[in-house]
């Protein structure tokens, strides 16, 4: 027992601790080191071997077991204990009165058939929903649907009975000890901590704000009575000015200047597709048959009055020759 | 208005009530995670304390990026990471010019930061690099020894601190009684200077020693590292006094099928299953049950019978 007093050995965590040993100068390699360091663990490792081979032992299949003792060294905690449940609304009322909680029988004796019956669920004894006829009585208000009033009933009983349970569980959960399968929506946030904080509203925007309410009437805020202090509201948006369309040696010259900046801007964007090559083309080449098919029309129309006129038209050595192989 | 919700199956509700606030705790649950960069060294030593702790161990392969374990607002959705997977225990790997192989080890409390310890790693040896005898390789969540050697452990402060947070990490599950046949592990945790804390994992082999205790060796197995301690954030006073707390009395098992009687004393119901006789094996060569030998013997009953009356006559 004297390597206890030399180390501090703690069975609960399978610990010890030799607080006494350092290492004055340091090793030379690392070699060194780690069988320095194994000896000094394999005597702290004896240590707690010699005293957990000496605690009582019972035999069991696997192996001998051991009890443990309670730790030495302390660790904090993973969760908080566990909170007590405080008392229902029920509950409390029950202390008070001293009514006692006492056991009913599964069965019930059934009036109406006058057999034993289960005393809750299907087919159960004495129910009320059971019964096919309710027989009208004298004061009997005739417009009232007895069997409705009786499926109102029930349902009005099932909502104070749901409201009764939200009340004593909200109770608990301001003590922090709301049962581990149940959560209420409203308090059920990610994270219970750490939040960012609410940004605060500065000057600026708390400004903005009051300029809206203060021109957000049929006057535009003209002629509301102005606070003690109250400021006029911050224009917001743009201001725009329109420049003088007529020529001038100044100002003049900027309208224009502006006019051929936007004209250049849409042109270099579209410069692209000014001039298509292809399409100019076709459209000249089209232009030019529909010409020449409406003027030999009209040739074919007058034909045979106007033959000093068709001569003129020979000059052009293409039509000439179309019209070489047509007279073939 | 506020909605109650509740677990939809038993599996759920039985789920959820593991993860309820305990009387007395089991252990704690490890998290092992990166952040936005790790080097291969890193990489390697979050994989070997997760296959040390591969029992009770939760491991991440993603890159987080707004973890900042030690800056505020840096813990929060690490904080959001222990309450999703139940952990207490964060082991964090960082790699930066400024600090490179950073190691941060801290622990939760009710799923807020505990404390943290931000150490180095140095001289890093993984598991394979070491070569034994492989049937003494330790066994999957079996309890370890757990020794510290050295005065820095008691004289330096950041020391003393990691010397719990790593007795927290290592322990592995709290138990009552220890099977004593199962224990074939130590990490042995050795101050060398006032910042470096020299951290390897050993199996033990017992060898006969002549009396009931054996002799105990210790084989080196891996993983090895240096630990060089850097950052080290104590608890807040008060949230450890609130987490050191622990209840004097047991949780009670209920007793069922127990009544006590003033009269009778204490009486029992003791559920014993059918016997099932029919279905029961029966010894295969026992002689009289062969067919064969039945019918022999019925064959051959009048003739010996006759003779053995007449030797008794």
């Amino acid at each position: 027992m004297e390597t206890q007093k030399l180390f501090q050995v703690d069975l609960g965590h399978l610990m010890a601790f030799n607080p006494h040993h350092s290492f004055s100068s340091q090793p030379s390699s690392r070699e060194d080191l780690v069988n320095e360091c194994l000896q000094k663990g394999t005597e702290l490792v004896q240590a707690i071997t010699d005293s957990l081979f000496n605690l009582p032992s019972t035999e069991n299949v696997d192996g001998p077991l051991v009890k443990l003792p309670p730790p030495v060294t302390k660790l904090p905690r993973e969760k908080h204990l566990p909170r007590p449940k405080p008392p229902t609304k029920w509950e409390q009322f029950a202390q008070k009165k001293g009514i006692k909680k006492r056991k009913k029988d599964k069965i019930a004796y059934d009036e109406p058939s006058g057999t034993w019956k289960r005393r809750f669920g299907y087919d159960r004894a004495n129910d009320e929903d059971a019964i096919p006829i309710i027989e009208a009585k004298m004061n009997d208000d005739p417009e009232e649907d007895p069997f409705a009033k009786r499926r109102d009933n029930k349902k009005k009983r099932i909502e104070k009975q749901d409201k009764n349970r939200l009340q004593n569980l909200k109770q608990a959960a301001k003590v922090g000890a709301l049962p581990s399968h149940v959560q209420l929506a409203a308090t059920a946030l990610p994270i219970t901590g750490t939040q960012a904080a609410p940004k605060k509203v500065t000057k600026d925007e708390l400004g903005s704000v009051a300029g809206l309410a203060a021109t957000s009437t049929a006057s535009g805020g003209k002629f509301d009575k102005k606070l003690p202090g109250e400021k006029t509201a911050r224009h917001q948006g743009k201001y725009r000015k329109f420049l003088p369309v007529v020529e001038g040696s100044g100002i003049g010259s900027q309208e224009k200047e502006q006019t051929e900046k936007v004209l250049n801007k849409i042109f270099s964007k579209n410069s692209h597709n000014i001039l298509n090559v292809d399409k100019a083309i076709n459209t000249y080449n089209v232009k030019k048959e529909k010409k020449w098919r409406s003027e030999k029309a009209k040739a074919s129309a007058t034909g045979s009055k106007l033959k000093p006129q068709k001569k003129l038209h020979k000059k052009s050595p293409k039509k000439g020759s179309s019209k070489k192989g047509k007279s073939k | 208005m506020v909605e109650i919700k509740t677990a939809k199956t038993h599996k759920g509700k039985r789920e959820l009530e593991k993860r309820a606030p305990k009387l007395v705790e089991s252990g704690k649950k490890t998290l092992i995670l990166h952040g936005t960069k790790t080097s291969g060294v890193l990489n390697a030593v979050l994989k070997e304390i997760y296959h040390l702790k591969k029992d009770c161990a939760i491991k991440y392969s993603r890159k987080n990026e707004n973890i900042k374990p030690f800056e505020s607002g840096g813990e929060t959705s690490l904080e959001f990471f222990s309450l999703k997977t139940d952990c207490s225990i964060f082991v964090y790997g960082s790699h930066s010019k400024k600090r490179p192989d950073n190691l941060t080890i801290g622990r939760t409390y009710d799923h807020h930061i505990y404390d943290l310890v931000e150490v180095g790693v140095e001289n890093f040896k993984p598991m394979e690099s070491f070569s034994y005898d492989k049937k003494l390789a330790p066994k999957e969540g079996s309890k370890p020894f757990i020794t510290f050697v050295g005065e820095g452990f008691e004289n330096v402060e950041e020391l003393k601190h990691l010397k719990e947070v790593l007795l927290d990490l290592l322990r592995g599950e709290v138990v009552e009684n220890l099977n004593i046949t199962g224990l074939d592990r130590a990490y042995v945790c050795t101050a060398v200077s006032s910042n470096k804390v020299f951290l390897t994992h050993c199996a033990l082999r017992l060898k006969k020693s002549g009396t009931v205790v054996p002799r105990m060796e210790l084989v080196e197995v891996g993983p090895s590292m240096d630990l060089v301690v850097r950052r080290h954030r104590p608890p807040n006073d008060s949230l450890r006094k609130e987490a050191m707390k622990t209840s004097r009395e047991k949780p009670k098992k209920k007793e069922k099928n127990v009544k006590k009687d003033a009269i009778q004393g204490k009486i029992g119901n003791i559920y014993i299953p059918d016997q099932k006789i029919g279905e029961m094996a029966l010894p295969n060569k026992a002689k009289g049950i062969k067919r064969e030998r039945r019918e022999a013997k019925l064959k051959n009953e009048s003739g010996e019978h006759a003779s053995k009356r007449k030797k008794d006559d």
